[in-house]
């Protein structure tokens, strides 16, 4: 077990820690509510870790600077929108190109952002279905659910 | 990406997520699960997915604690396990 | 006890598939790795160098969520608005049998209502400022969003559930939840109208006055993502709303 390997590939042992304990608490726990935390774990380790995949060493956030949206061209003054009068192709030929090892890689971070949203959103229909359990069976305890479903049938 | 700061902050998210399911008591869990949210926040803001980080800032360290507590107080604070 | 079998299960599952993962991980690329896989992709490369002359928006993950990848945003909205749809079908009933909780009316905190007033309106007045300013910081709709949702949620924390809803009550938020939606599916629809692909945005040049087809993608971009705004904070708002009062919008937290 060689430094590197360790240090390469640490980051992805810890998302797989989370993401069993994340697991584990969903199908052992009795309450409903732990098995929804454990939910919200697994969610966040699995977003966590399709997120490190877009990591790059050394590389800055996914925003341009100005001057790198509007690169100096030669003999054409940019100032706000006149852009997009006559010569509204892009200046590939006389800027500078941008270096994608720069960057972060953006396409993990919208993938994620709309996930995050929607797994606030489920989270809420799972919290209204446990309140009209609730409301139905006075507890939120599995094992007395399971009583009054099927009474005297221990699982 | 600096290492000491991810290895710390990975110890103490798994030190919450811990915590957050042994609790006995379902507010303690569910603050708990906004401080796991707040550290997150900070994992993805170090490692360069600034977007992420405010979504997650924003829906998880919020919206998601406050909605959790409306349940529990609409259900029961206490949890056998 | 009966939960024993059930937690042998657990473990049981668990370290199968955690020792399947872990013994995966050395096939996976090096953490931070500029040459990965997904790093060197063809597409990454395009959107990182092609997006600043093809959209003129410095912040690539909005160029990317509002222009590039605007079809998988557009159904994120829906998936939102279904699950508010939900939570009002699973608990707005008519009658509610079962054990009811008694809510005691209690003042409002003098504190927390003077709190209230001081920070909401700076919170909107950023929330819509990080709408607008997504193109060039960090923020959009989403974010945006879940603050003004936040903000209404403050606004129930403090004052109390009923004077929220006389500022934005239910029938309202749905309809803008659904006005949402409607403005970012009419977006892609008016492309479609006037000759392009659907959400292609160069071609609403045409009735856009004084742009090309490259601010065209920009402004648009705005468009779609006040639509996104719309329906997260209302949707959040109404999530919030109906969970803390079980569904009787009444009482509550």
């Amino acid at each position: 077990m060689s430094l590197e390997l360790v240090q390469d590939y640490a980051n992805y042992w810890a998302y797989i820690v989370l993401m069993m304990i994340g697991m584990f608490a969903m199908i052992s726990k009795n309450n409903l509510i732990k098995k929804l935390i454990g939910m919200v774990i697994f969610q966040s380790a699995i977003i966590l870790f399709y997120v490190s995949t877009g990591v790059k060493e050394g590389a800055n956030i996914p925003i341009l600077s100005h001057d790198e949206v509007h690169p100096a061209h030669h003999g054409d003054d940019h100032a706000g929108d006149s852009h997009d009068a006559p010569h509204d192709k892009p200046h590939h030929a006389d800027a500078a190109a941008l270096d994608p090892a720069r960057f972060s890689n953006p396409i993990p971070h919208v993938l994620m952002l709309t996930a995050i949203v929607v797994g606030v959103s489920t989270l809420g229909v799972a919290l209204a279905i446990v309140q009209r359990v609730y409301t139905d069976y006075g507890s939120i305890e599995e094992d007395e659910i399971l009583e009054q479903i099927r009474p005297g049938a221990h699982d | 990406m600096i290492w000491q700061f991810d290895l710390i902050l990975l110890i103490f998210l798994i030190g919450a997520a811990l915590m957050a399911l042994k609790a006995r008591d379902l507010l303690v869990s569910a603050v708990i699960l906004g401080v796991f949210g707040f550290l997150m926040c900070l994992l993805w803001a170090e490692m360069g997915a600034v977007d992420v980080a405010f979504t997650e800032a924003a829906v998880g360290a919020g919206v998601s604690t406050v909605i959790l507590i409306a349940t529990i107080y609409q259900t029961s604070r206490k949890s056998k396990d | 006890m009966t939960s024993n079998p059930m937690k042998l299960v657990a473990l049981a599952a668990v370290a199968v598939t955690g020792i399947l993962l872990l013994s995966a991980t050395p096939d996976f690329p090096a953490w931070g790795d500029p040459q990965s896989p997904a790093s060197t992709s063809a597409m990454s490369k395009h959107y990182i160098t092609e997006s600043r002359f093809e959209t003129q928006v410095p912040n690539l993950v909005t160029s990317v969520l509002a222009d590039y990848r605007g079809f998988d945003t557009m159904f994120e909205t829906v998936v939102i608005l279904v699950a508010g749809l939900a939570i009002i079908g699973i608990l707005r009933r008519p009658f509610q049998p079962g054990p009811r909780k008694v809510d005691g009316k209690k003042e409002p905190d003098l504190i927390q209502v003077v709190t209230c007033r001081l920070v909401v309106p700076v919170l909107q007045l950023f929330a819509l400022y990080v709408i607008a300013h997504g193109h060039h910081s960090p923020g959009g709709g989403f974010q945006g969003g879940v603050m003004l949702g936040a903000s209404f949620i403050l606004m129930t924390l403090t004052g109390g559930l009923p004077a929220t809803l006389a500022r934005l009550p239910e029938q309202r938020a749905l309809f803008l939840a659904g006005l949402g939606v409607l403005i970012f599916a009419g977006t892609g629809l008016l492309c479609m109208m006037l000759g392009g692909n659907f959400l292609d945005y160069e071609v609403l040049h045409r009735i856009m006055p004084g742009t090309g087809p490259v601010m065209a993608r920009s402004h648009s971009m705005l468009i779609v993502e006040i639509g996104v705004a719309f329906t997260v904070c209302t949707i959040m708002f109404s999530i919030y709303a109906i969970l803390s009062s079980r569904g009787e919008m009444r009482g509550g937290l």
